[in-house]
């Protein structure tokens, strides 16, 4: 932690980077982004199991790109955001500075992108036990149970969007759930807009999603919204018969490929 | 009237309650299910969950809901009929065991949908709902109402203040007319009320700022609203979980020939809140819609209203998920002692 703390200082009082985004100690015991923008306050910056955030999804934002450029302290999962967003043209990968040390205590040094999705590459995701068991609970509930558990848990939701927020992937300016004329889907937070919401935020990141469970460890009322995204990537996995780290850099809706294993498209 | 007090025992709580229910009105109490508590319909006493420091979301939503149907419409290419709600149809409503910062929560929407026009949706909800308030046992890190001028047994909005005194009998504060009411339906169960100091049997909740310190130094310009307000991802919760946050949007729910209006819960934390029909918004940035958020509750709704816009319950910074912790800024802007 020291070495990524004096990297980060070193970057600040370079004016290499002028904003370094981390984690700091919340107000609560739990770990919260901080930005850190003078380099006398880097000893701010922890890093811990208690840092889930995905600080990748600062690195799109307004208020962030006006400070300029940016040092991130990157988990794993930030990582993924980060390949995802630059695979997508959000940002140019050499346009931010990476913090962090990889599982052998290194500090990161990454040349490129490529290099990053090497090093997701050789450290696969595990999902969590209550994840899979929570997912095949509900994959062997009847259709009708399942129907029911989904209204249930949609019951709660006071579209807030925080899933939205939280989320690396869901970047666009104006949300489809935003846009009245035509009003695509409704934004009353009522059983059918509820409904609407959920599977179109679900749907929209099928394929891009990089399983970092953010959006349901920000929903104010538990609504275990990473389980829908979890199955849609086995789905697009298991239909796809593509690979995590092919998923990270490309998007399978959205690709031609003359030899695909469906004849509707040829 | 005069307030007037009575002991309630605890063995007559139950019964207390459940006549309320059969009384026929809704009644609306604390539950805990799976870690989650929150004010549900009740039915029997044996759901409600009393021990609790705070639920996630406030009771806002029994006068406010987060949507409302204004009217409803049928049109053809000539004529346009509008159909209104009736709001005989809105249900008489008991709320029981809310705490002291909910209860005064009324008092602030009041203000915002009396302003300038007597909003009819939520004047009449309110009329038609009676709150039996519950002073805090327990406080938590986030509760700051001692700070907003309220404290964890306040009587206001309270129309019947519980507290819970020795032997866990209630001390009860028959506040107004609608807790006169309620009071006769169930006189039986009541009992005169003992000499007790009501302050020694709710929880002591330190002062941690001092408002007039606050509204003295907020400013416009010169705070570090960017540097409180950079982690802020852009989502609602916190206005959604306030009990006395009141901007909404209306919507249009149908098509041309045949719908509804409604009206939505709002939030000034959304990138497109106040912007224009032309693309340009004022609040373009997260930094000014966090000023706006903290001016319009500190400095705006006491200025035009003579209300703060906030009671203390702390649960924006419970529900915030990158842990924006409102109690933690407002010490910061007035100079607080922590």
């Amino acid at each position: 932690m020291d070495r990524v703390k004096q990297k980060a200082r070193d970057l600040l009082d370079s004016n290499k980077v002028q904003v370094v985004i981390g984690y700091e100690e919340g107000t609560d015991g739990t770990a919260r982004p901080v930005f850190i923008m003078d380099s006398k306050n880097i000893d701010k910056l922890i890093f811990n199991d208690r840092c889930y955030h995905n600080l990748a999804v600062y690195l799109t934002k307004v208020e962030v790109e006006k400070i300029g450029r940016v040092a991130v302290e990157a988990s794993l999962n930030t990582l993924k955001g980060i390949v995802k967003l630059a695979s997508e043209g959000q940002f140019v990968f050499e346009d931010i500075d990476i913090l962090g040390v990889n599982r052998n205590g290194e500090l990161y040094e990454f040349a490129s992108l490529d290099e990053v999705i090497d090093y997701i590459d050789q450290h696969p995701v595990e999902y969590s036990p209550e994840e899979i068991s929570l997912l095949r609970k509900i994959e062997s509930m009847t259709r009708e149970e399942r129907w029911e558990y989904w209204q249930e848990e949609f019951s709660r939701c006071i579209r807030c969007y925080a899933c939205r927020a939280a989320c690396p992937n869901c970047y666009c300016d104006a949300c489809i759930v935003d846009i009245n004329q035509p009003q695509w889907i409704s934004p009353t937070p009522d059983a059918l807009g509820n409904l609407e919401w959920h599977i179109i935020r679900a749907m929209h990141l099928a394929g891009r999603c990089v399983n970092c469970g953010a959006c349901a460890k920000a929903c104010p009322v538990d609504i275990p919204l990473n389980i829908l995204n979890l199955k849609l990537a086995e789905e697009i996995s298991k239909n796809f018969g593509i690979s995590e780290e092919f998923l990270l850099t490309n998007y399978p809706l959205a690709i031609y490929d003359p030899n695909d294993k469906e004849n509707f498209i040829k | 009237m005069t307030p007037q007090n009575k002991l309630l025992k605890k063995e007559c709580l139950p019964t207390f309650v459940e006549t309320l229910v059969k009384g026929g009105k809704l009644l609306y109490a604390p539950t805990k299910e799976n870690e989650r508590i929150e004010f549900k319909l009740i039915e029997n006493f044996s759901e409600i969950y009393l021990d609790y420091i705070q639920t996630t979301k406030s009771i806002k939503s029994i006068v406010f809901p987060p949507i409302e149907k204004l009217f409803e419409y049928v049109a053809d290419k000539e004529h346009v009929e509008i159909k209104d709600v009736n709001l005989n149809t809105i249900p008489e409503t008991i709320v029981f065991g809310a705490h002291p910062c909910d209860a005064a929560s009324f008092k602030v929407l009041n203000a915002v949908f009396t302003w300038d026009c007597n909003d009819e949706f939520f004047l009449t909800r309110k009329d038609k709902t009676t709150v039996i308030g519950l002073s805090c046992k327990n406080h938590d890190d986030y509760c700051f109402c001692t700070s907003v001028d309220l404290n964890p047994g306040s009587t206001e909005g309270s129309d019947i203040l519980l507290t819970r005194i020795e032997n866990d009998n209630y001390l009860a504060e028959i506040m107004t007319e609608k807790g006169e009411a309620v009071y006769k339906l169930v006189k039986n169960l009541f009992e005169p009320a003992p000499q007790v100091d009501k302050n020694a049997f709710v929880t002591q909740l330190p002062k941690l700022f001092d408002l007039n310190d606050l509204r003295g130094k907020l400013s416009f310009e010169g705070l570090s609203w960017m540097q409180q307000s950079l982690r802020c991802l852009s989502c609602g919760t916190c206005a959604y979980v306030c009990p006395t946050c009141s901007c909404f949007d209306i919507q249009d729910i149908g098509n041309q020939t045949k719908g509804k209006r409604v009206r939505i819960w709002d939030t000034c934390a959304l990138p497109q809140f106040t912007l224009h029909t032309s693309g340009h918004n004022p609040r373009h940035f997260q930094n000014e819609r966090w000023r706006q958020r903290i001016m319009h509750k500190f400095s705006y709704e006491p200025e035009r209203l003579h209300v703060y816009g906030c009671v203390g319950c702390g649960r924006c910074s419970r529900a915030c998920p990158v842990n924006i912790n409102i109690l933690e800024n407002l010490i910061e802007i007035s100079g607080g002692n922590k």
